[in-house]
């Protein structure tokens, strides 16, 4: 990098058209910004301020994200291991009905308890969180990288690369996922659960974002200051990182926030199905696969679990909308 | 036009013989072997040669593929002599579980997963384009953030949990719907929508809600446009500009999402079908991974892909006829 000549025209910091999320001409709620020119991220972050349900959201995303990386202290704060049974929360003679109102909730359990077994629903829950989020984290994080690494590739330098990647993207979008996802889940016997399903779901969410990026990469590849940093020498790597990467950061925010919410559903959709993590490691959507045989007789059990896969899609789902507005209020919709 | 739709349908057999290919290796190379449990415990070496040469196990793998791929087209026979079995076109190959023939079994079962998708698709496009629309037209008014929360909140709900609070309220409580048992159209279309009811709600609502906040962005695009206000200043009555040019232009990226969502739940909703006990495709499919019947998992699997590919081309070429912008 060091080796192209100086091209001031090339710095993202002084030439408006990289910084991210001010899409000139077509972006009026960002530009109206303050009298007082102040950085884009410090624009956005005025932006999401005004905003109440970004700040609920972010307050139920947090607190899910600290229950999910405290999950063993937490659970041991509960005093209950998420393996545990606990037979004397149940009762025997009613078929292992948790004992007490609201699916046992009381002291000792303070989510109350799983019917037949005892287990703790609290600690399990938190520890459900851990693996839901884990995983939805990661394949997220597979997806934004494989997407946007293509989708920048095949923009930028057309021609065949483009050809071959965009077919490699209608490809993987022609597979069935649910169903592929479902059949290698079940087909693959001893492998880490975990890392094989991060490994599964990443591998099909890819094109969505790879399409984003090409697009945005397409109109940014011509823009003035592109050609300008091009005639200054500058080598495709350099364009690359210092002009091309920052103007798809924003679409890319955002699209990240907005995919995020797929993932938790579908590694509990898969859980739900029973080709996801094996018992005893919980996760939510197998905890809600398991409460719907109690649906009637312990509302409880199957409510809980399923409120905290809804509050968590939720909140993904409101920052991503309130992002998008933000950040790339144009693209990434057609 | 006609040279397009060749060269696309040109790169939907390439796409699906690439599906195909895939799944074929992932399913067929795994280590699974159907032979041995066919066969049983006590299994004599020559009995078990004799099965995998009837099932073409003892073929080289691309060998195997290949006469998968010619059977689709021309038929085949399995196995020779007094076990031959003719398996005609389109073969997909026999069932390991019960020597059905694929193509049999899928057929069977698309009836049902077919009035699941197209029943659900009719009540979610009629839901989500009217709240989207409406929430468009009323933008920043209360009835519009109603609408939209409520289609945010609806979006975060995981199919099997509005099912089963539709089970439990419309079933269990209210007793207003029999519990879901599918009963062919062609018998009874009064209890056939009666019985799919609730299915198609759970998928509908779902469903309804990505496409009320699709329908409402891309509305709010479309009338902001220079033609509306043309259309508007000509004097044209409210609801023929919103009906005739807004809906029009709005309607164009829906169609896309429609192609894609449908095609995906033609091959069955494998959740949806397990929480009805609905016998489609999806509930096939998940028996046959239980048991490692592979023939049925790629047939499955390639119905689903063709019935994406095909959506996903019917949509492009639908374009050039709803967008007049379009030229293919």
């Amino acid at each position: 990098m060091s080796a192209s000549p100086p091209a001031p025209d090339t710095n993202p910091d002084t030439n408006p058209d990289t910084n991210p999320g001010t899409n000139p001409g077509t972006d009026p709620e960002t530009a109206a910004g303050p009298a007082v020119p102040s950085s884009p991220w410090q624009l956005v972050r005025r932006e999401l301020r005004r905003r109440a349900s970004v700040t609920v959201s972010l307050v139920i995303i947090g607190l899910f994200l600290v229950m999910a990386a405290a999950a063993p202290l937490l659970s041991a704060l509960g005093g209950r291991s998420p393996d545990a049974f606990d037979k004397s929360a149940v009762d025997p003679y009613l078929g292992g009905m948790p004992i007490g109102p609201l699916g046992g909730i009381s002291a000792a359990h303070w989510l109350g308890v799983e019917p037949v077994t005892g287990r703790d629903l609290f600690a399990r829950v938190v520890h459900g969180a851990q693996v839901s989020l884990l995983i939805a984290l990661s394949a997220t994080a597979i997806v934004v990288v494989a997407g946007t690494l293509t989708g920048i590739a095949a923009g930028y330098f057309g021609g065949r690369t483009d050809a071959v990647l965009s077919r490699l993207m209608d490809l993987t979008m022609s597979f069935p996922s649910l169903i592929f996802m479902i059949a290698m889940m079940s087909v693959a016997k001893d492998v880490n659960r975990i890392l094989l399903m991060t490994a599964v779901i990443g591998l099909f969410g890819w094109p969505g974002i790879a399409r984003v990026v090409r697009g945005q990469t397409l109109s940014l590849k011509h823009r003035e200051y592109v050609d300008a940093a091009r005639v200054g020498g500058s080598g495709p790597w350099r364009i690359l990182t210092r002009d091309i990467l920052p103007g798809v950061a924003g679409p890319v925010i955002a699209y990240t926030t907005l995919i995020i919410p797929g993932m938790i559903a579908t590694e509990a959709a898969l859980s739900y199905l029973g080709v996801g993590v094996r018992p005893p490691t919980s996760s939510w959507g197998q905890m809600i696969a398991a409460s719907v045989a109690f649906y009637d007789t312990d509302p409880m059990y199957f409510v809980i679990p399923s409120a905290c896969l809804f509050l968590t899609v939720l909140a993904f789902t409101l920052l991503g909308d309130a992002l998008r507005d933000i950040l790339d209020p144009r693209g990434g919709r057609a | 036009m006609i040279l397009y739709t060749l060269r696309r349908l040109a790169a939907v057999i390439g796409v699906l013989i690439a599906v195909a290919a895939v799944t074929f290796l992932i399913f067929y190379v795994l280590p699974s072997d159907p032979a041995a449990a066919a066969c049983g415990k006590s299994c004599s070496a020559e009995r078990l040669a004799a099965i995998r040469a009837h099932m073409g196990l003892d073929q080289p793998l691309w060998r195997q593929f290949w006469d998968f791929l010619s059977g689709i087209f021309t038929g085949r026979t399995l196995g020779s002599g007094h076990y031959a079995l003719r398996c005609h076109v389109p073969c997909l190959g026999y069932s390991y579980e019960n020597s059905e023939a694929v193509w049999d079994l899928l057929m069977n079962r698309l009836p049902v997963s077919a009035s699941l998708a197209l029943g659900a698709a009719v009540l979610w496009l009629a839901l989500g384009l009217s709240a989207g629309v409406v929430a468009a037209l009323r933008k920043d008014t209360l009835t519009d953030r109603v609408l939209m929360v409520g289609a945010v909140g609806a979006a975060s709900l995981p199919v099997y949990f509005t099912s089963m609070m539709l089970i439990y309220g419309l079933i269990r409580v209210a007793g207003l719907l029999p519990y879901p048992a599918y009963v062919p159209f062609g018998d009874d279309p009064a209890r056939w929508a009666s019985n799919l009811l609730l299915p198609w709600l759970a998928l509908a609502l779902l469903y309804a809600a990505m496409y009320a906040r699709q329908s409402r962005s891309s509305m709010i695009e479309a009338m902001a446009e220079p033609y509306i206000r043309t259309a508007r200043a000509k004097g044209l009555p409210r609801r023929t500009v919103v009906v005739k040019h807004g809906l029009r232009t709005g309607m164009t990226p829906i169609l896309t999402l429609f192609g894609m969502d449908l095609g995906g739940l033609l091959a069955g909703a494998v959740i949806t079908e397990s929480i009805f006990g609905l016998p489609g495709i999806g509930q096939l499919f998940y028996g046959a991974l239980s048991s490692g019947d592979q023939p049925v998992i790629l047939g499955v699997t390639l119905l689903a892909a063709t019935f994406i590919v095909v959506a996903n081309l019917a949509v492009d070429l639908l374009y050039a006829v709803v967008d007049p912008r379009v030229r293919l």
